[in-house]
């Protein structure tokens, strides 16, 4: 018999997220009350002081994201929960996180904006406001999870990906998955593969914390464990100290982001559904990508070569992968709950080797898999 | 000449960027001065700032330091301080860094009661943007965005400390230094949430929008303009708007916030076996 102790539980988007969170080493929460990502919270209060970590309702999102940070260079890894206004005003110490390069997890369960929007519906209208949301130039992670299993095995990845990169990481919820219940395989502790961030292994004096190692990521000393060093939102050198030296600040703008951008085979996850012999692809992510799979198999039925990659890494973009798509497929449709935001990532990374539309809807429901369908005769029609 | 002062500072950093006579380095030696007093181990201790001249400091000492975002050093610190109750955990902020943009934050934490000690350094304007007008410039003073004179009341920050639910509130000034190195040092040894407010000089900002236009004249400003609170009781109501009130205004001792969340830990984890 398995000894692992694996349960099968019927859960919430947002408890998975809890779960996935609480299993990859996730000790310390902070937010902000907002729907609909609350009930992280809410497991978070009831979970973490059980289990030694340490949970901290905050003033408002601003806070909850900069005690995150505190408590990560505090040696927890850590992890915060919001959604639409809330992501706004968390976008300036995103940036702190960067270029600071402490580890961290944003949740944003997103719902219909601008402003207050709507509340309790879904969107994804967030997923250039997670790419480009705070200023300067930056690279970013966001997973995008279409399924409450995914949600945690996300989670868990999103985590293990702020500590081995030293970088913020954004998981993209809708408020469907976020709500939504469905049955999930939940790990035993010990098959889980928890990644933690890189120490250094010299002694304090001979420290710089942000000397890269040969991947491009300086080892992390955590505040209190004997290596005393300054971190700043200024450009800095290797030391710490803010620097205007122009050699210094282009390696380091540029460090920063080809830490992200070289490792995209790593962080890139996707998967692929009938798309073999396809001559037309979809490309879909979050509670979207249920439709588009339930889309293909309609379509299959009619005799429609159509196949679905659905995305889970959103940013760094899949380019690569669409790009090879584009050149086996004649047309390639982009399904959104927002007026087009992925599909222009699309087309920049099909290059013009096959026709590229988006199908974009921005009034609170969900996509369905018929009217994906209906867009796909249409297409083949004209 | 070596002082206690060089066992503490990153000598690569200097010179530092203040203006000559700038109030902040005042604030500094004393900071360190009061650290020293207290033979805390250097490992122990994280000096976290927000954005402003002020903030600067932490870039000087050689402590675990984070210079933050404008007016979120309280947060950070909260952070750190909830991860790791071991660490001493000093915040220093500008007039306009706390009682402004981070306002919020200040009243929070003060109603938490967390232990970490609020350094202000009150310079009544914003010095790094070079003289706008802030929450603490006296009413009638001038900025460069109140050109006609500042129309605004200005905070009381002991008073807003007080309320808001810290344990320990004084206020010092560049220049009674001695008093204002035994008022931090009592600060950081408080348990509990601990703020000193300190008024300071910025000749560059300040001074030359408000006919000081030497360290000396905003020195001398500064001590006329200063009262003990014994010596306060007894001003007619109108001697007492200019004034700066000096010393001690709280001294309570009350849960910290660690503290508190340790108990629900110890609660939770007797009652938790859900996983
Ligand atoms: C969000 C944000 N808004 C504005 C600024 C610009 N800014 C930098 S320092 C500063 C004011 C600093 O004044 P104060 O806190 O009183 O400190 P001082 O410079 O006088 O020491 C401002 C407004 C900023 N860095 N960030
Ligand atoms: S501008 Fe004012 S506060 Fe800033 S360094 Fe100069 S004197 Fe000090």
């Amino acid at each position: 018999m398995n000894k692992l102790k694996r349960n099968v539980e019927l859960l919430q988007g947002n408890e998975a997220c809890v779960k996935g969170a609480i299993l990859s080493g996730v000790r310390f929460f902070a937010g902000y009350p907002i729907t609909p990502s609350s009930e992280i919270a809410e497991g978070m209060a009831r979970l973490l002081p059980q289990i030694g970590g340490k949970f901290v309702q905050m003033e408002d999102e601003i806070a909850s994201i900069a005690a995150v940070i505190g408590a990560s260079i505090a040696g927890f890894k850590s992890l915060t929960a919001t959604s639409g206004p809330g992501f706004s005003l968390k976008q300036e110490n995103l940036g702190f996180a960067i270029i600071s390069e402490i580890p961290c997890v944003i949740v944003n369960a997103q719902r219909g904006g601008p402003s207050t929007g709507l509340p309790t519906k879904p969107s994804q209208g967030d997923m250039m406001q997670a790419r480009w949301g705070t200023h300067g130039d930056h690279s970013i992670i966001a997973l995008a999870p279409s399924t409450v299993n995914e949600v945690l095995t996300l989670t868990i990845k999103a985590v293990n990906f702020s500590e081995k990169y030293r970088t913020p990481v954004i998981l993209l919820l809708d408020e469907v998955i976020a709500h939504m219940r469905e049955k999930v395989e939940i790990p035993a502790p010990e098959e889980v593969e928890v990644i933690n961030r890189k120490k250094p292994t010299v002694p304090p004096e001979e420290y710089f914390p942000f000397k890269p190692d040969q991947n491009g990521i300086p080892p992390m000393a955590n505040f209190g464990e004997g290596y005393r060093y300054h971190i700043t939102g200024l450009i800095h050198n290797q030391k710490g100290l803010p620097t205007s030296n122009p050699q210094e600040i282009d390696s380091f703008i540029r460090r920063i982001n080809n830490k992200i951008q070289e490792n995209v085979k790593d962080i890139i996850i996707y998967e692929k559904y009938f798309l073999d012999d396809a001559k037309i692809a979809l490309i879909a992510c979050g509670s979207v990508a249920r439709a588009a799979e339930r889309t293909v198999k309609l379509a299959r039925e009619e005799g429609l070569k159509v196949g679905l990659l659905k995305l889970l890494t959103i940013w760094p973009f899949p380019s690569e992968e669409v790009n090879r798509l584009a050149q086996q497929v004649d047309l390639i449709i982009v399904p959104e709950m927002n007026l087009g935001q992925m599909v222009l990532e699309v087309e920049r990374a099909s290059r013009g080797n096959c026709e590229v539309v988006s199908y974009s809807r921005v009034d609170g429901e969900l996509i369905n898999p018929i009217e994906i369908l209906g867009k796909i005769q249409e297409e083949i029609k004209k | 000449m070596k002082t206690v002062i060089n066992n503490y500072i990153r000598e690569e950093m200097f010179p530092n960027i203040w203006c000559p006579g700038c109030g902040n380095g005042i604030v500094l030696g004393a900071i360190i001065r009061a650290i020293d007093d207290l033979k805390w181990d250097k490992n122990k201790i994280a000096m976290i700032s927000g954005i402003g001249c002020s903030s600067r400091i932490t870039g000087y000492v050689d402590f675990c330091t984070m210079n933050t975002t404008h007016g979120r050093a309280l947060p950070f610190a909260t952070g750190i301080k909830m991860a790791n109750p071991n660490m001493k955990v000093v915040v220093v902020m500008g007039d306009g860094d706390c009682s402004a943009i981070g306002g919020n934050h200040f009243i929070h934490a003060a109603r938490r009661n967390i232990d970490l000690t609020a350094i202000i350094i009150n310079n009544m304007i914003y010095g790094m943007t070079g003289g706008q007008y802030s929450p603490l410039t006296p009413t009638k003073k001038f900025g460069t965005t109140a050109p006609y004179g500042n129309i605004d009341q200005s905070f009381d920050l002991v008073k807003l400390a007080k309320a808001a639910g810290a344990s320990y509130v004084a206020r010092g000034t560049v220049y009674h230094v001695r008093q204002l190195t035994s008022l931090i040092k009592k600060a950081l040894n408080k348990k509990g949430f601990s703020v000193v407010e300190i008024i300071s000089d910025c000749p560059i900002s300040y001074g030359k929008m408000n006919k000081m236009r030497t360290v000396v004249d905003m020195l001398k400003w500064i001590k006329d303009m200063s009262v003990s609170k014994k010596a306060w009781e007894d001003l007619s109501p109108e001697e007492k708007k200019e004034k700066f009130v000096i010393g001690e205004f709280l001294d309570i001792d009350r849960p910290d916030y660690t503290e508190l969340y340790s108990k629900v830990m110890e609660e939770a984890q007797k009652m938790g076996v859900s996983r």
